[in-house]
């Protein structure tokens, strides 16, 4: 299947809709009827209504616009999207950020996020403020212009953790999912990461890869699949990394587009109720995580943000007015997407959560 | 009754198989699990060994079931179609020695 080159909201497509979005997920169903409300599963194992245990990572999603437009991203970023968070709204994360040491991590993404032209400036300062810092790199930006190819430098300099998508050791499952051509560029991006010291040991660079499944299939076995990566990366092209993430693709925005588009909507809802696993329940990321839109909004996590459920009303509602105290009363906002996280071994920006 | 012997529905109801039988359903189950764990083989390499053996067996659940297996753990389309051509040399060399048997029953009845 070829990948459109425009977003949905540029095709004004009905799933660049949230309200649409919703809908369809609230009535996916089989022959045997509608599935349980994710909260009612919650409720069966005392995780409802689901709170925080206290948030010490603040995502920061600083745009939608991508050199990419994957088949499976939830964001409906591409190179037509213009929503970019401005750096008074990045000066009020800062201020956030200083406020409340406790939030020791602070997660950027996108979007490609190196593509805000501001991004350079809020890395140096959440480096001044001693902060850890991911990046979710999309790997293909290191090469896609010439102010983007000291990137790996720039990283280095600040100790940023460099968290990668690969969903594939090989050209065909990865360009499938991203876009003809962004294996090699992938692996090429990976060879001057390696290059500085990233995924190198003892380097203290750490590079870490994300794994989501080419199609409409759940991931398995972290480990394991990790140590196949590091086997085929090793062995054909010399990159070395440090973890493999494995996510569960959530079925929102492109995805939930391909589910339907595909025929697997159902069979692969059916899935995730199925593998709902209470531990992984019990673990999963928007307890931890406060996500900050482009715009200032405050969500329980990326995937609530693109399907605009901001935070519990009552709550702060944009970073100008937050209290991290106050946030971590609310109850989590909650749908049927939400099965994704809980299926299996759990999913989470870092991965398993069992 | 259904108008074809295999749905593909039905696969899902396998752990039904338990309710005339269900302490052999049960000792069958427990073994199954065991077998698909990790040991001295990986899992993923049991899902290649379990897809080849559902297309020399010829089951159609099973195909389902494994490809979809083989998918999650990591296999790809080269390993699993290798594995595919394994059951198939199998298969076919199982044919073909019987070969032997009717060359002997040639060399028997003819001068």
């Amino acid at each position: 299947m070829a990948i459109p080159v425009k977003s949905l909201k540029a095709q004004k497509h009905q799933f660049a809709n949230p309200a649409f979005q919703l809908d369809v997920l609230q009535h996916a169903s089989t022959e045997e009827g509608e599935f349980p409300f994710f909260g009612t599963r919650l409720d069966e194992h005392g995780l409802f209504p689901l709170r925080p245990t206290g948030a010490t990572i603040l995502q920061v999603n600083v745009g939608k616009m991508c050199n990419q437009t994957c088949r499976h991203c939830h964001v409906d970023a591409g190179p037509d999207r213009k929503e970019i968070m401005t750096r008074e709204t990045m000066q009020l994360c800062l201020d956030a950020l200083a406020q409340y040491p406790q939030l020791t991590t602070v997660d950027l993404t996108g979007g490609a996020p190196e593509m805000n032209p501001d991004f350079r400036w809020f890395v140096e300062r959440l480096s001044a403020l001693g902060r850890q810092i991911i990046v979710r790199c999309n790997l293909t930006i290191i090469l896609a212009n010439k102010k983007y190819h000291d990137l790996p430098l720039f990283f280095k300099e600040h100790q940023v953790q460099v968290v990668s998508s690969l969903p594939y050791f090989s050209a065909s499952r990865t360009d499938a999912q991203r876009g003809d051509g962004v294996f090699e560029k992938s692996i090429k991006a990976l060879q001057l990461l390696n290059e500085v010291g990233y995924g190198q040991e003892g380097s203290g660079l750490q590079l870490d890869l994300v794994y989501n499944p080419s199609g409409a299939f759940l991931p398995a076995g972290q480990k394991s699949l990790e140590a196949e990566f590091k086997r085929r990366l090793q062995t054909g092209y010399g990159v070395v990394f440090n973890n493999l993430f494995c996510i569960t693709n959530l079925p929102v925005s492109r995805y939930l587009d391909y589910l339907i588009e595909s025929g697997n909507y159902s069979r692969y809802m059916e899935k995730l109720v199925n593998a709902f696993n209470p531990v992984a329940a019990a673990n999963v990321m928007c307890r931890n995580t406060i996500s900050v839109g482009w715009d200032g909004f405050l969500y329980d996590c990326d995937f609530n943000q693109m399907l605009e459920l901001k935070v519990q009303t009552g709550a702060p509602q944009h970073i100008r007015d937050f209290h991290l105290g106050r946030l971590d009363q609310r109850a989590i906002m909650l749908n049927q997407h939400c099965y994704g996280c809980t299926a299996g071994a759990g999913s989470s920006c870092g991965g398993e959560t069992t | 009754m259904e108008n074809t012997y295999y749905n593909p529905a039905d696969l899902k109801k396998f752990g039904n198989i338990s309710e005339l039988q269900p302490e052999m359903g049960r000792k069958f189950f427990d073994y199954y699990g065991e077998v698909f764990k990790e040991g001295a083989l990986t899992e993923r390499e049991k899902a290649l060994i379990a897809l080849a053996v559902s297309h020399a067996v010829q089951c159609p659940y099973c195909i389902d079931a494994y490809t979809s297996d083989c998918l999650e753990k990591g296999a790809d389309e080269n390993q699993m179609m290798e594995a595919v051509h394994v059951a198939a040399a199998i298969k076919g060399g199982a044919a073909l020695v019987h070969g032997v048997q009717m060359m002997n029953k040639i060399k028997e009845l003819t001068m």
